[in-house]
């Protein structure tokens, strides 16, 4: 799409994009291309020699049990968080949708978690559970479990999912809500009139409407628990135990500014890149079917 | 609702009150302890009501700060954590409205290069090119101050898009009105199509004031004096206090102090906090 009217001048323009312009070279566009290149090099951690080693730092990685390790604790924790946190936040958009008065006011009661930063969600949950004096710990160990994320990786993995989750909730229940009252009214009084239940309506009828929106979401979701809970894991857990909650955002981080080893930090940026861009794109592609819809 | 049975209405109003429960149980226990003594945490369990200690643990947190945590005051993060999201959500917004502008009312040479570059900055989030960035921002000297903090996070892609889109659909009739009535491209830009994007600005400014207030991995990257810590990152500090148990009453109270501001700025502004969340994701 182009505008018809348009105005001329000849500097005014690169003007007027040159500061997001510069800022987007200095700050993105450069350090990206720092870290393809450091990918491909080997320097010892006073950073004196550099030498050319080409895609061994790829190949050292998918050798190394603690990377291969760090990608399933992420797979396993993105699916977790996701799963957990558009369950809940379908089944609250699908009974806020029934209510006819006060809709607006649980609407508020549910969507500020949103505002939580990650970090201070990990922190409430991590007091929360705290196996000495968190409440929750004590009301696990009152039915015979004994709850103690220092020691078992389990545990740990629980409390990042539960925490991560918990923030997510609104912003799945927002979009979910928006769905479901796109769906259109006369499509379900025709199900109900032909005898379908309430169970039967929402599966035959209203879930297969959601699925862009659930397809969206899931996308979103899986952004989020990729890149987003750096905080939630570095603010309570530090990856431990052992390494039960090293997602991989957060062995970046660990493996180039604790442990110095830059070669293998940036070639495994360059693979968190390719994930970002494929999730970007795969969320563009969503886009171009909804507007075909 | 299709049919009406008492008995439905009463499980839809049961599941909302307890995921609303649920929603807020973390926030009621976090309150909680950060109203008591710090013995009242220290033995068993945390209590389940408020205790006397509000005012005391409050302005010890905003004032002093926790001594064994590098001994910052809560009220000094709290301002630091300001005037970032300020930075950035005005940075963002300012840079993004003219470079749209640009965009949509210009024709110049390597206009769509412009587009795609700016673009580009969706897919390279801080937490995938940590360290590289991390090096330009020591080099340029920028470590430690609050143009280190807030300049390299506002280049927005999302809301260059934002204003492009709204920008499309301004009907040409008034940039030629003005056109013909002499008014030049900034003053067309200034009069007409500012005062014309009050609302996308506005809901823009919620979503992006709360993500550069919950900004964690940047600062903790960049900033080592304690006098530019922001809060989001602050309260680590104060939770991995090396061999003791964290002072949980004023961890709390801090806790408490950081989610206050973007949650009161979502509550307030609701229905522009939703109208930007929806647009960002187009």
């Amino acid at each position: 799409m182009e505008k018809r009217v348009i105005f001329r001048h000849r500097t005014l323009p690169y003007l007027l994009v040159l500061p997001q312009l510069a800022i987007t070279l200095i700050f993105f566009i450069w350090p990206a291309t720092q870290a393809l290149y450091q990918s491909v090099l080997r320097q010892d951690p006073f950073g004196l020699r550099t030498t050319f080693v080409g895609f061994q730092n790829f190949a050292r990685l998918f050798a190394d049990p603690l990377y291969l390790d760090s990608v399933k604790v992420t797979v396993v924790f993105s699916i977790s968080v996701a799963a957990l946190a558009m369950g809940l936040a379908l089944l609250l958009a699908v009974m806020a949708d029934r209510v006819i008065k006060g809709s607006t006011g649980y609407k508020t009661l549910l969507i500020w978690p949103y505002a939580v930063a990650p970090a201070i969600a990990g922190v409430l949950w991590w007091f929360l559970f705290n196996p000495t004096i968190g409440i929750l710990a004590y009301a696990l160990r009152a039915v015979g479990y004994d709850w103690n994320h220092f020691i078992n990786g389990t545990d740990a993995m629980i409390l990042i999912v539960i925490a991560s989750a918990w923030k997510q909730v609104s912003y799945n229940f927002l979009f979910f809500l928006a769905g479901l009252q796109a769906v259109p009214r006369s499509l379900i009084e025709a199900a109900a009139i032909d005898g379908a239940g309430p169970a039967r309506r929402f599966w035959t009828i209203i879930f297969p409407l959601l699925s862009p929106t659930t397809f969206f979401l899931l996308v979103v979701n899986v952004v989020y628990a990729f890149f987003d809970t750096f905080g939630v894991v570095h603010a309570t857990t530090s990856g431990g135990p052992g390494q039960a909650t090293t997602i991989m955002v957060y062995k970046v981080f660990n493996d180039g500014f604790i442990g110095l080893d830059l070669g293998s930090s940036a070639a495994q940026s360059v693979i968190l890149m390719i994930l970002v861009i494929s999730l970007t794109l795969l969320q563009f592609r969503y886009i171009e079917r909804k507007v075909q819809y | 609702m299709v049919e009406r049975r008492p008995i439905t209405t009463f499980i839809t109003h049961a599941v909302l009150l307890l995921g609303v429960l649920i929603l807020a149980f973390p926030i009621w226990v976090t309150f909680v302890a950060s109203t008591h003594a710090p013995s009242a945490l220290a033995s068993g369990v945390v209590p389940l009501w408020p205790g006397d200690l509000f005012l005391e643990n409050y302005s010890l947190a905003l004032g002093k700060g926790l001594a064994a945590s590098g001994g910052v005051p809560v009220g000094r993060m709290l301002f630091n954590s300001l005037i970032m999201a300020l930075a950035i959500a005005i940075g963002k917004i300012a840079i993004s409205l003219i470079a749209a502008y640009a965009i949509v009312y210009f024709r110049f040479p390597f206009r769509m290069l412009c587009f795609w570059t700016i673009f580009v900055t969706l897919m390279l989030p801080v937490e995938v090119r940590i360290l590289p960035t991390f090096e330009v921002v020591a080099q340029l000297g920028m470590l430690n101050s609050y143009v280190g903090l807030s300049v390299p996070l506002i280049a927005s892609a999302t809301a260059t898009f934002l204003f492009r889109q709204f920008f499309l659909t301004v009907p040409d009739e008034l940039a030629e009105a003005a056109r013909i009535d002499g008014a030049g491209p900034l003053r067309f830009f200034r009069d007409i199509l500012l005062p014309l994007s009050r609302t996308n600005i506005a809901a823009l400014f919620v979503i992006l004031f709360i993500y550069g207030w919950n900004q964690y991995l940047w600062p903790l990257l960049i900033t080592t004096d304690e006098s530019f810590y922001t809060i989001v990152m602050g309260i680590q500090r104060m939770v991995t206090v090396a061999d003791a148990e964290p002072q949980w009453h004023l961890v709390m109270a801090t806790a408490m102090l950081a989610m206050l501001p973007p949650v009161v700025v979502v509550v307030a502004m609701q229905r522009l906090f939703v109208k930007g969340l929806v647009e960002t994701e187009k």
